[in-house]
């Protein structure tokens, strides 16, 4: 039964990166980080590629390039005169350029760049699993941890500043969260659609939870179902498997815009000051 | 400048304490020898044009902006409930009003309740924050500032959205509140006539302190007039008149604006400070 132990691997990890992805994506989605967070994934194929270089560990090598990366913007945000869409868009693709350009240039060495793009969840080993719930099971821990003070943070920084919590601590901490859970996650959907499983399952969960500890529940439901549906889908049609689980993520979404006639309405859409 | 005169408040220290502060941008003194101390039991109100630099200092002796001057003393363990100026939720993140509440600290129920009933929101208690109007969302900034009871209440434009009855039930609460919970207020406003009511101290400010006093004081300094122009001194004595009469034990109501209210309120006896 040996199909069977690498489809149970594979689910195990997709399941364990969706339940990480869902509470984190939401302050992606609450801070309209989106693109931030996609410069952060973007810079870990150069991670990949200095690991590969220097001969250490690819995880390690990835986390610490991505929180190079996320503390350079935030330093580079206070300083340049630049717009941070501007910055965000210069960073995240000449991190992926350089990235790809060292890979390319180690002859010597064949590195499957597809697999680090798109993710190669049905290669998973054991070992990556428990690096998965493991490293999640911290991930989620700190993240409990620093809930309130980054919970104010988002609504309002000086907010949350002026009453003694400290707002600027837990957003860092919460970059490091992010350059963790890429680290984890980039082998199961890959350094191209790592923000999708943050933010898919967490605009899905929106429609229906009142609060937001309900929305990180949610977005962590829907994104396990997604990694079932997507894992399902392409062993049936054999298409590429972190790619079935994004666009499962997309499909869930879709559907979750549907009125369903019970509802006051259609959710309302716009900043209300 | 005037000297302030606090009767009651002189004898405890003071809950923040600012000399001489200064904020320097690009070059550029946005305010500059800004002296500011509140009192447990003391409103403080911070008036002057716009860019005078009223959100500057709040935000400074709140320690969000660093101050390039002057010195900030802090009582020790300080609590602060702040209402800010500018506060948008993106509708993004589900939050309804009970769960705001307990935004920067958790709260029992039975406090979140009493909190919204203090500023008529219970009903809206499941309401999500996003669709509050303007004043309803003021409330609610208000009402999560109390909750946890601070020794400093921080206001910077609190009825911005609210209309004129629910303006004066506001000023109403928060002169209360200080009573009941002995908590200093800080106030920046823009609405001369109403804010005085309450108000033990005016801070006049215009980059640096006109005058500061209290508000019969500021109203009849050279400075203020100079800032605001002699309408603006009007304002302050007719309001001042106003106050007086609410006091008197046949509760007689006196419409503010009429000429025999002016000629009332050049004579100085009208007047009295609080203490």
């Amino acid at each position: 039964m040996i199909m069977d132990e690498f489809l149970i691997r594979a689910l195990l990890a997709g399941v364990g990166v969706a339940i990480i992805a869902g509470p984190l994506g939401c302050f992606i989605v609450w801070r309209r980080m989106a693109y931030f967070g996609d410069t952060m994934a973007h810079s870990a194929l150069l991670g990949v590629a200095l690991a590969v270089l220097m001969d250490v560990s690819i995880t390690g090598s990835v986390f610490l390039i991505a929180a190079l990366g996320a503390l350079a913007l935030i330093v580079l945000q206070r300083r340049a005169p630049l717009s941070s869409d501007a910055l965000l868009g210069i960073l995240s693709h000449s991190t992926l350029a350089l990235g790809i350009v060292i890979v390319a240039m180690m002859t010597w060495l064949r590195i499957d760049l597809m697999a680090f793009l798109f993710g190669d969840i049905l290669a998973v080993s054991w070992a990556d699993i428990i690096l998965i719930y493991g490293g999640g099971a911290v991930v989620l821990g700190i993240l409990v941890m620093i809930w309130r003070p980054l919970l104010a943070g988002t609504v309002s920084v000086e907010l949350a500043a002026a009453e003694g919590l400290h707002p600027e601590r837990a957003r860092i901490t919460f970059m490091l969260l992010m350059a963790a859970v890429i680290a984890i996650a980039m082998k199961v959907v890959g350094i191209l659609l790592i923000t999708s499983l943050l933010i898919i399952p967490a605009a899905t969960a929106r429609r229906f939870a009142r609060g937001p500890e309900m929305m990180a529940l949610f977005a962590a439901v829907s994104g396990v179902v997604a990694v079932v549906a997507g894992l399902s889908g392409s062993l049936a049609f054999d298409t590429p498997s972190g790619p079935s689980i994004v666009c499962a993520a997309a499909l869930i979404f879709l559907l979750s815009l549907i009125p369903t006639g019970l509802k006051r309405g259609p959710a309302r859409v716009g900043n209300i000051r | 400048m005037d000297s302030i005169v606090q009767p009651a408040a002189l004898s405890v220290p003071p809950l923040i304490a600012a000399r001489g502060i200064g904020v320097k941008h690009a070059q550029h003194w946005l305010i500059r020898n800004v002296d500011l101390t509140v009192h447990p039991g003391e409103i403080v109100t911070l008036i002057g044009p716009n860019g005078s630099g009223k959100s500057t200092t709040v935000r400074t002796i709140l320690g969000l902006i660093q101050h390039d001057a002057g010195t900030i003393e802090r009582a020790p363990g300080l609590s602060v409930g702040y209402v800010p100026q500018k506060l948008s939720i993106d509708w993004t993140m589900p939050l309804t009003a009970r769960r705001f509440m307990t935004l920067t600290g958790r709260h029992p129920n039975t406090a979140i309740d009493a909190a919204l009933d203090e500023v008529g929101l219970t009903a809206f208690s499941d309401r999500d924050v996003q669709v509050l109007s303007g004043g309803e969302f003021q409330r609610l900034l208000l009402a999560r500032a109390i909750i946890g009871r601070p020794d400093l209440l921080v206001l910077d434009e609190p009825v911005q959205g609210v209309d004129a009855t629910g303006e004066i039930a506001l000023y109403e609460l928060i002169a209360d509140l200080r009573h009941r919970l002995g908590c200093g207020v800080l106030l920046i406003s823009h609405d001369l006539h109403i804010v005085m009511a309450a108000t033990d101290t005016v801070v006049c400010l215009n980059g640096h302190v006109c005058c500061s006093g209290s508000p019969k004081a500021v109203a009849e300094s050279p400075e203020y007039r100079t800032l605001f122009g002699s309408r603006a001194a009007e304002a302050l004595a007719i309001y001042h008149h106003h106050h007086d009469h609410a006091h008197l034990p046949d509760g007689t109501v006196v419409e503010s604006g009429d000429a025999d209210d002016h000629a009332a309120c050049t004579h100085p006896e009208h007047h009295h400070d609080h203490g």
